[in-house]
């Protein structure tokens, strides 16, 4: 087994999670990276949609923003902003959206918006942009961020966009259809939502993560499933493509003008 | 009627204290030229509308030229904060900034109801979240057919639009390609509007029988600035320069360095000095 780090296990976590037939709609940073390598790997038909415009794009190195020219060139079709956001998020063509977030709670409810109060916040972050009708309109949600104890709080200074709400039936009950956050990909583990509770729950630990160190990272007492898996270990493959196109894109990023 | 112009002209005569302004771009063809033009001429009191501010509103905030910012994601895309914008939010420096927060889709249906002509935006949005607790804007109404609560929002009719596009032609016509944002929604949703170009053309190249083209008639100014989108891109003419984005962390990060950038790059330089990164671009490709 090769070295890696638990950023890449995450990444790999990740990608594992879309299937070739996905119609994803990505974020950027760590979404772009584990879309990407899902399509450079075991999923080279997976549909992926950036909020620019692009759609079924192919990029050979990794955006640093949403509407990078890479995008535009290696897409299918590049569609208005509005018309992104009304015929084919709102009109129900996208199965997947893949998000991150600065703070996450345990029913996956996100806040990209402030830290603090809004009116006087600590930290003024960028704000929701895609988020809020992303959560609630693609069929189901995945969602990958590094674990810590000030980003998995106990209750989120400001909810950008819905996850499972306060859990149970509460999603359902706003009127909202689609399923919400199915998987949540950290650097420690994976967690599913509870079937009743909603509650996000760990079903699988990465090679030699320990509960302790799960808990140590999370801002409340984290729920396990009755039967916790152990992650699969990256394969020589997953980690030479996924390296390869952080290579890429680091060499493509830092050309000066 | 589209008048062709110089930078300063078209500013001078469209933008004014006061102004509700939208210089949009969605990664894309920012107008950064044009946002230059508006913080040498010294313009206060704007409220900026875009979808994502990023480096030229940090600029315009950080000069002091805007009291508000309409917007839905306010950062430097992959790279993290806009320096200036937190210290105005978080700090009031230079000025205060007052926040009118959407998301992405609420911002795109405004832009598309005001080219529309109508007074308000209606969708399937802002279920569950806070949005709208701090925005007193954002609305719900029912389908009058189906009994569906929807989310409504005022519809966009900025002041003016300045936008940067490829190329226009001698009369004013206007030819947008690559990631289109909602620069064309903007453009007919306001009263007034710049566009800079990339270069202008006796005749619009070959193209597609669906182009996007904005008729002459319905914008005010057309400039020639090439390379003015530097150092976001123009497809076909130069790549977004990363390299820069990243650099610009370190340059806002602190109020001295960033007031010294604009005084050596903005205030002391015009907008001819944009020409170097199409041609350095041009060159390297060679």
């Amino acid at each position: 087994m090769a070295d890696y780090k638990p950023t890449e296990m995450m990444t790999i976590a990740a990608a594992r999670a879309l299937r070739n037939d996905d119609v994803c709609f990505v974020g950027i940073g760590q979404p772009s990276a584990a879309c990407n390598l899902a399509r450079l790997t075991h999923a080279p038909d997976i549909v992926l949609i950036y909020e620019s415009g692009t759609l079924a794009t192919k990029p050979n190195v990794l955006p640093l923003s949403i509407g990078d020219g890479e995008l535009c060139e290696t897409a299918l079709t590049t569609v208005p902003v509005p018309e992104m956001f009304r015929y084919w998020l709102q009109g129900s063509r996208i199965k997947v959206g893949f998000l991150g977030g600065a703070q996450i709670d345990k029913f996956a409810n996100l806040n990209t918006t402030v830290v603090g109060p809004y009116d006087k916040p600590k930290v003024r972050l960028p704000g929701g942009g895609g988020a809020p009708e992303i959560a609630t309109s693609c069929g189901e949600i995945f969602i990958i961020m590094a674990q810590g104890k000030r980003s998995f709080v106990d209750r989120l200074d400001f909810v950008t966009s819905i996850g499972h709400v306060a859990g149970g039936d509460s999603r359902a009950r706003l009127g909202v259809k689609t399923k919400g956050p199915t998987k949540l990909i950290t650097d420690l583990a994976l967690f599913e939502p509870d079937p009743e509770t909603k509650e996000m729950t760990v079903v699988s630990l990465h090679p030699g993560v320990t509960r302790a160190q799960v808990q140590d990272n999370t801002g409340w007492p984290v729920k396990f499933a009755a039967q916790v898996a152990e992650t699969p270990p990256p394969t020589a493959r997953e980690l030479e493509v996924l390296r390869e196109l952080h290579a890429r894109t680091n060499r493509a990023h830092s050309e000066a003008a | 009627m589209a008048r062709i112009s110089s930078l300063s002209e078209a500013i001078t005569d469209a933008v004014r204290d006061g102004d509700t302004l939208a210089l949009e771009g969605f990664t894309h063809l920012i107008p950064h030229a044009a946002g230059h033009e508006i913080v040498r001429q010294g313009r206060k009191g704007l409220t900026l509308i875009r979808m994502t501010p990023d480096l030229i509103y940090d600029q315009l905030i950080g000069m002091g030229c805007a009291s508000r910012l309409v917007f839905s994601w306010g950062g430097n895309p992959g790279v993290g904060s806009l320096h200036r914008l937190r210290d105005a939010v978080e700090n009031g420096w230079p000025q205060k900034l007052e926040l009118e927060e959407h998301s992405h889709a609420a911002m795109a249906n405004a832009y598309e109801a005001g080219a529309a002509g109508l007074p308000c935006a209606i969708f399937r949005g802002y279920i569950g979240g806070d949005l709208p607790k701090v925005n007193a804007k954002i609305k719900r109404v029912t389908c009058p057919f189906t009994g569906e609560e929807l989310a409504a929002i005022p519809a966009h009719r900025p002041d003016v639009a300045v936008i940067h596009a490829q190329r226009a032609d001698r009369a004013g016509n206007v030819m947008i390609e690559g990631v289109l944002g909602v620069q064309k929604e903007a453009v007919l949703a306001s009263k007034r509007s710049v566009v800079t170009v990339e270069e202008i053309v006796d005749e619009l190249p070959e193209r597609s029988l669906n182009a996007v083209v904005l008729p002459y008639w319905t914008i005010q100014h057309v400039v020639a600035v090439p390379g003015g989108a530097f150092p976001s891109y123009a497809q076909g003419y130069y790549a977004r320069n990363n390299a820069f984005y990243k650099k610009w962390d370190d340059i806002a990060r602190e109020r001295d360095t960033f007031l010294a950038w604009m005084k050596a790059n903005v205030l002391e330089k015009g907008p001819e000095a944009f020409a170097q990164y199409t041609r350095k671009t041009r060159a390297a490709a060679d």
